[in-house]
């Protein structure tokens, strides 16, 4: 009991006013449509966001280490891509699912390799590779849709845990976001993502292996956006280059709306399931009302910069307090 | 003796006096009925631990903090400082340990920044600036081009501009914020020529420093504070280095160098031949169990990078590192860890702790790996850890979930040991182990250092404070140039000898005797 209060303890705070908002939002849309708040709407629209939401836990690490891969949606786009032509070419489709682990665990490797072999900055390298596996996936596909999937797939895609209206990816979801909980606060590795990425410095004086976990975060980034692709490609029963396109932003939107520190060292995978939510919600509200694509496109781009804005200045406005409160200590050396 | 000592202070005008001062921020007393005099030409040391009020005592003078009650007196007339700018027109200047210029503008601008001689249509005239500049510096008995950038300037060098902007803006009063702490010998010996000018030209000088063999070098009067009050003030002559180390601290503090008889147990630590283009060559030696080993030098001699090296965190061409039995292979952290090495690094802030993280995070985390159950951790054995060093190393901190940051520097330096301590190592090499640590934390670090060896630890101590080298160490090995180039025992160890191996000159010993 003791341990989970003080869990608890350090996760109230941005966290907890991340889900009042996500139970605020709700309510409003409640109110703005009568359609809104009915099981299947919900269980619609939670399923739309699920490879969002797969995709930000593994970047909820990579930013906590301070580095960020902005290629997921384009890995995302290649690996459904390698399942499409892998089951248009009459390979089983297990196996092409296994070959898009593969290129997304590749994926990621290379974004890793050149960002902790070469010390590339991640921001630039991702971007890169952002256009690289992008064009990767029109090599492969060209403008062709591949669709007709075995419906044992598609069902996988966009069915309910049976017997509730919980969909299948978000069931999923709510798995590995509990596993993420548990790595990221429980575990030796969650501490030293922690010490990465606040100072990595002495986080390597200190003999943790840095570049080795970083690399990993990369694989492990590549690996979930492999299992977002095949979410995606069954969901809506199509193997795109496009696919997913642009996801990237919603995804870095949700993380850093959580309450991830862009500067790394700080956040948490509870605040990023909030914001998941919180994102996904308003774009169900705003799509029920019939608001178009434009303006949803930029309602998550002031959710992004409302997300690195609203955190920094909290952060400040503690530092400022704790300075208040400590002044004395501190200035007398 | 210098004139002053004979004069009487009350004959002459202090040049600054302030009288009855205090300070609190909300309810925290920082200072309270503090009084100075500084008289013109006098070096004023101002002692006091970490936490004695020192910092805010400054910022007063510097108009950064408004005093409560009490009277400041400067140059004969009553003055009450709203802002920095205030001080700095009534002739008060600050010398801060790390100076802050501007890194991409020359030396002459730093120096006359806003104040820029200038030629027609508003531009600067650069000819008039450097002349002045070169004037200044020459004044002060420095060679500096005054036309170079300030980046790369070493932080010896960036406190002289400092000084030289102060000289520039006719401040009579100099306030030095342990402005030694990051200089070498030669460069610290520089400054004090520069103060001894400085004084000649009738300036006060107030400095601040942990280091007291300068103060009795060097200054005339000594003011000790304590917890925020004052405790004392007096020719240097009424002081010797215990009298001033008990006012500070409160108490009697036990001996500042605390190295008994030591046993000597098998090799702990071999290297052999360790070699690194640039850095280091064919560097040789061994640490017993029980014995603590000093690595005295010069800053640049490469002491660190051996540390370094042998931690395996830089990376070395050649040579053969063992622990124990076990041969270390190059740039593995890992494998020197688990045979039993720790590295206390001489940069706390940036490499021996992660100050965002609490302290029970930051003495945990060399051991992560140990405090398990199962796969998850193991909160009670991770507080049970950070509890036990923490407690053994006598941290004073309100709650271990506090972060490290809020610690002071002893405290901080503490934390690391901790860390270090908490992997049960056979070698510890601790690197600048006390460099910006209050005495009194000083002592407890030391004593520590003195009671691992005595339990069996072999320790390899990296220092440039030579008392610390002469007071801890049963062999002193010294570094020059990347080269090991002398061992000395405790027996023939002295200043003198050990300067002359880290310089390689005789005529060093000579200032050293007179410094």
């Amino acid at each position: 009991m003791n341990r989970f209060r003080s869990l608890l303890g350090g996760l109230l705070g941005w966290e907890f006013s991340l889900i009042i908002l996500v139970g605020a939002a709700l309510l409003i849309g409640g109110l703005l449509s009568p359609d809104f708040l009915t099981g299947s709407n919900i269980s619609f629209l939670t399923a739309n966001f699920s490879e969002v939401a797969l995709m930000a836990l593994a970047m909820t690490l990579l930013i906590i280490v301070g580095e960020i891969d902005l290629s997921v949606a384009s890995i995302l786009g290649l690996c459904s891509a390698v399942i499409g032509i892998l089951f248009a070419a009459g390979v089983p489709m297990p196996l092409a699912i296994l070959a898009a682990f593969v290129t997304g665990g590749l994926a990621g490797l290379f974004n890793g390799l050149l960002v902790t072999r070469l010390g590339l900055p991640s921001l630039a390298v991702t971007i890169g590779t952002l256009a690289l596996y992008r064009g990767l996936a029109y090599v492969l596909l060209g403008d062709r849709a591949i669709a007709e999937f075995p419906a044992f797939y598609t069902n996988l895609g966009f069915g309910n845990v049976p017997g509730t209206l919980i969909p299948l990816p978000m069931a999923l979801f709510a798995v590995l976001a509990i596993l993420t909980i548990i790595v990221l606060h429980a575990t030796p590795f969650g501490r030293s993502l922690y010490a990465i990425g606040a100072n990595q410095i002495a986080a390597r004086f200190a003999g943790l292996q840095v570049e080795r976990v970083k690399l990993s975060l990369f694989v492990l980034s590549g690996l979930m956006a492999a299992l977002a692709s095949a979410v995606y490609t069954f969901r809506f029963a199509s193997a795109r280059a496009d696919n997913a396109s642009g996801f990237e932003l919603s995804v870095i939107a949700a993380v850093l709306l959580g309450g991830v520190s862009i500067f790394g060292g700080r956040g948490s995978v509870v605040g990023t399931v909030a914001a998941v939510f919180l994102i996904g919600i308003i774009n169900g509200a705003l799509t029920i009302l019939d608001v178009s694509n434009e303006i949803l496109t930029i309602v998550t781009g002031l959710l992004l910069i409302g997300s690195v804005l609203v955190p920094n200045l909290l952060t400040h406005f503690r530092t400022y307090q704790q300075r208040r409160r400590i002044k004395g200590d501190s200035v007398i050396q | 003796m210098t004139e002053l000592q004979n004069m009487q202070p009350q004959t002459i005008q202090p040049l600054l006096s302030l009288s009855h001062a205090s300070k609190s921020f909300g309810p925290v007393q920082a200072l309270s009925d503090v009084s100075i005099d500084l008289f013109p030409g006098e070096a004023h040391a101002l002692l006091g631990e970490n936490g004695a009020g020192k910092s805010t005592f400054v910022k007063i003078l510097a108009g950064v903090h408004r005093r409560e009650g009490g009277s400041l007196t400067v140059a004969g007339k009553s003055a009450d400082f709203h802002s920095p700018g205030e001080a700095t027109a009534a002739g008060i200047a600050i010398i801060y340990q790390e100076p802050t210029l501007f890194p991409d503008l020359s030396v002459a601008e730093n120096v006359l920044m806003g104040r820029q001689p200038r030629a027609g249509l508003g531009r600067i005239d650069t000819r008039a600036m450097n002349a002045r500049v070169t004037e200044l510096l020459r004044e002060l008995g420095v060679a500096l081009d005054p036309s170079r950038p300030v980046r790369g300037l070493s932080i010896a060098d960036q406190q002289l501009v400092e000084i030289a902007k102060a000289l520039s803006l006719n401040a009579n009063v100099l306030i030095m914020d342990e402005p030694t702490a990051a200089l070498t010998l030669s460069e610290t010996d520089r400054l004090f020529r520069v103060v001894r000018a400085l004084r000649e030209r009738g300036a006060a000088v107030l400095f601040i420093t942990h280091r007291l063999e300068e103060v009795f070098a060097e200054c005339q009067r000594v003011t000790v504070m304590r917890d925020g009050t004052w405790v004392s003030t007096g020719p240097i002559s009424d002081y010797d280095t215990d009298l001033v180390v008990k006012q500070m601290v409160g108490r009697e503090l036990g001996d500042l160098y605390p190295r008994g008889e030591m046993t000597l147990g098998e090799v702990a630590l071999s290297v052999r031949n360790l070699s690194q283009p640039k850095m280091f060559s064919d560097i040789s030696f061994e640490v017993r169990r029980g014995e603590i080993v000093a690595l005295a030098g010069l800053v640049g001699a490469g002491r660190s990078e051996v540390a370094r090296a042998i931690f395996g965190i830089d990376p070395r061409s050649g040579g053969e590192v063992r622990i124990g039995d076990a041969v270390i292979q190059p740039n593995s952290t890992r494998a020197a860890m688990s045979a039993g090495l720790g590295l206390v690094p001489e940069d706390r802030r940036q490499q021996g702790l992660v100050m965002d993280l609490s302290i029970e995070r930051n003495a945990n985390l060399a051991i992560l790996n140990r405090l398990t159950g199962g796969l998850l951790m193991n909160r009670k054995a991770e507080a049970e850890n950070a509890q036990n060093w923490t407690s053994k190393l006598q941290l004073k901190a309100h709650r271990l979930s506090d972060p490290v940051s809020s610690l002071s520097g002893g405290n901080q330096q503490k934390v690391v040991l901790a860390k270090w301590l908490s992997t049960n190592p056979s070698v510890l090499i601790v690197d600048e182990p006390t460099r910006g640590v209050d005495v009194g934390a000083k002592a407890e670090v030391h004593k520590t250092l003195a009671e691992l060896a005595a339990s069996g630890l072999a320790v390899l101590m990296i220092s440039s404070d030579l008392p610390e080298v002469l007071g801890m160490a049963d062999r002193i090995l010294v570094m020059r140039e990347g080269q090991l180039v002398g061992e000395l025992s405790r027996a023939e160890a002295n200043e003198e000898a050990v300067m002359y191996l880290a310089t390689g000159q005789r005529a060093w010993a000579k200032q050293a005797g007179a410094a």
